[in-house]
């Protein structure tokens, strides 16, 4: 495994939607390369034959009646967004312009 | 007044049903103890007045008519209790101690707080945490500091330094804290106070602001096991709205509380959870319970679960990836901030990472940082998956040891409460305060600390944790409370009662004339 440099945590911000400063980046990337430097052990012990645990306590088919339930309303869902418009969130542009 | 807000929530209810006091009086003389102290512990973000006197209110009154409705009053009705601010109340913002949902209301309750609801219980308010739960010491709030009630430069432990601040500088008899890796646990070992973590599912998570949705966990906090059992009473339970809760009842727990022996149990000491890396006073305060439950009649034995080295590694890969996911929905479109980028073009995705660059704090962008890297194509199977299957082994080393005894043993924490600041600039050392409590996360068991005494070196609480296997909650609250009994024939009385004197606002305004 390859440790973590500015360059990858400059990508994962970008996916990650967090908007870094240079001097953010720096930091942040040192920080990582010991966390991940530190948990890297874990694939020395995992086995090709150990099955992964996903979900402590495995429950499965869980259910309900297909009918309509527990729903905010269109004000409720809509109370906390920084901002909306007839009824709906309203959202910056999703493309760029040219 | 004294004698109120130092009652245990058990003892509180008991005055309530004799009429001795009334749940106006109880309410009021923790709304005064929180005027008086939280200016210097900082244990509240909001403080719920009105609706928590209203209720009381309403709680005097059914007591008052008498027939059916005082009947059906619940035990604990008009005992008030503090919530974490990571669990979403009607009527009082949630900010999950973070800028980007301040002063964010939410339309609807917690199952929970529902359940506090039903039950009459009068909320006090909203306790400070790390940012979303990310954290050992509520530094990370970004509301500022919580300071733990034994020494006001020392951390309360966290996430839920709050909820644990709370109750140990008596704001509150009960709390609810939220536990993904020891946010319950380990502030309850440096506060002298008591936490549970149920067993996974037992208690339903709707409406916790999830950190990672597989190893979160709502559970009491308390200065008492017996009460810790009745809270966890109410709370438990099946919920339909979370697809992860066990159908199995919350019943049985206050019994077992209530049983009084140990006799013929057998207690196992985990070798991998001491010893080495342990402050000697923590270490020294776990082996004198160990002495007292041996002197009850349980049988102590020695078991090893090896694979909990690897414990730390899986969970810092687990529950980051995890909460890059959950944290992908503060977007600024839904709920909460929305940062506008300063130049360029103002679509949704430069809005996106302005948002989230002005609305998180570093802890929590380490954390999206580290799960989206683990996720990542080419990364996935040796950091997500090889985790997953740690988290198999650690399963199967708990059900080896539960083979050998009925409960594990541990200290909570391996250090007592650090000085703000000490490790704020070095994550890994702050993570390693959850090595202990991080392994009944990961398998799903239940976990309770309570106090074991004062390390020598400093005079500072220290824990110490108990572990049963998964739906046995009951085997906690069982040795829990026979511990909690023998510790406090030692001590004279219950831990809390060595905390030093806290500065009152009313004495600081006296000094300050």
């Amino acid at each position: 495994m390859t440790a973590i440099n500015r360059d990858d945590v400059a990508h994962l911000a970008q996916l990650a939607h967090i908007q870094m400063t240079d001097a953010e980046l720096d930091r942040m990337a040192g920080e990582l390369a010991v966390i991940v430097d530190s948990v890297k052990s874990v694939s020395e012990v995992a086995g090709q034959d150990v099955p992964a645990t996903s979900h402590p306590i495995p429950l499965s088919n869980v259910l309900r009646e297909d009918v309509v339930g527990h729903v905010l309303t269109a004000e409720q869902a809509l109370s906390g967004a920084p901002d909306s418009a007839d009824g709906k969130f309203k959202v910056p542009a999703i493309l760029e312009e040219d | 007044m004294t004698e109120l807000i130092k009652s245990s929530a058990a003892d509180l209810a008991a005055k309530l049903a004799a009429k001795e006091v009334s749940a106006v009086e109880v309410t009021q003389a923790h709304l005064d103890r929180i005027a008086a102290v939280d200016g210097a512990v900082h244990a509240f973000l909001h403080i719920n007045t009105d609706e928590a006197l209203a209720v009381a209110a309403e709680v005097d009154a059914a007591r008052a008519r008498g027939g059916a409705d005082a009947e059906n009053l619940h035990e604990l009705a008009g005992v008030p209790i503090a919530v974490k601010d990571l669990i979403v109340t009607i009527g009082q913002p949630t900010t999950a101690g973070s800028k980007i949902l301040e002063g964010w209301h939410s339309p609807y309750d917690a199952t929970v707080v529902k359940k506090l609801r039903a039950a009459r219980m009068p909320i006090l308010g909203k306790t400070n945490l790390d940012e979303f739960a990310m954290g050992s010491s509520t530094e990370h709030s970004a509301f500022g500091p919580t300071h733990n009630p034994w020494d006001l430069d020392r951390i309360p432990g966290g996430s839920g330094g709050g909820s644990a601040a709370a109750v140990a500088a008596f704001e509150a008899p009960l709390a609810l804290g939220t536990d993904t890796g020891g946010s319950i646990r380990q502030p309850g070992a440096v506060t002298g106070t008591v936490g549970v973590k149920p067993t996974y599912g037992a208690v339903s998570r709707y409406g916790a602001i999830a950190m990672a949705s597989s190893l979160d966990q709502i559970g009491p906090v308390s200065r008492t096991v017996l009460d810790a059992a009745l809270l966890q009473e109410v709370i438990g339970g099946h919920d339909p709205f979370d697809s992860t809760s066990l159908t199995d009842p919350s019943t049985g727990l206050v019994a077992a509380a209530r049983l009084g022996n140990v006799k013929g149990m057998k207690i196992g000491i985990i070798s991998e959870l001491h010893g080495e890396g342990y402050q000697a006073g923590v270490e020294a305060r776990f082996n004198e319970s160990l002495e007292l439950l041996r002197s009850a009649g349980a049988e102590i034995v020695e078991v090893s679960c090896p694979n909990l080295t690897y414990a730390l590694g899986a969970y810092y890969l687990i529950m980051p990836s995890e909460a890059s996911s959950n944290l992908a929905k503060f977007d600024g479109v839904r709920f909460g901030l929305r940062a506008l980028p300063t130049d360029g073009p103002m679509t949704i995705e430069r809005v996106m990472g302005a948002t989230r660059a002005a609305g998180f704090g570093d802890e929590v962008k380490r954390r999206i940082i580290l799960g989206t890297y683990a996720l990542s194509a080419g990364y996935y199977d040796a950091y997500y998956g090889s985790a997953q299957k740690v988290r198999t082994l650690i399963q199967r080393d708990f059900d080896a040891a539960f083979a050998q005894a009925d409960v594990l043993i541990s200290p909570t924490a391996p250090t007592t409460a650090f000085k703000l600041g000490e490790k704020l600039d070095d994550p890994l050392a702050m993570y390693l305060n959850d090595v202990a409590t991080i392994p009944a996360n990961l398998a799903g068991i239940p976990g309770l600390s309570l106090p074991s005494g004062l390390a020598d070196e400093d005079g500072l609480p220290a824990g110490v944790q108990l572990l049963a296997p998964a739906r046995q909650d009951a085997r906690l609250y069982r040795v829990g409370a026979v511990l909690e009994s023998l510790l406090e024939e030692q001590w004279g009385g219950p831990l809390l009662n060595k905390a030093p004197q806290l500065p009152t606002a009313a004495s600081n305004a006296k000094e300050s004339k």
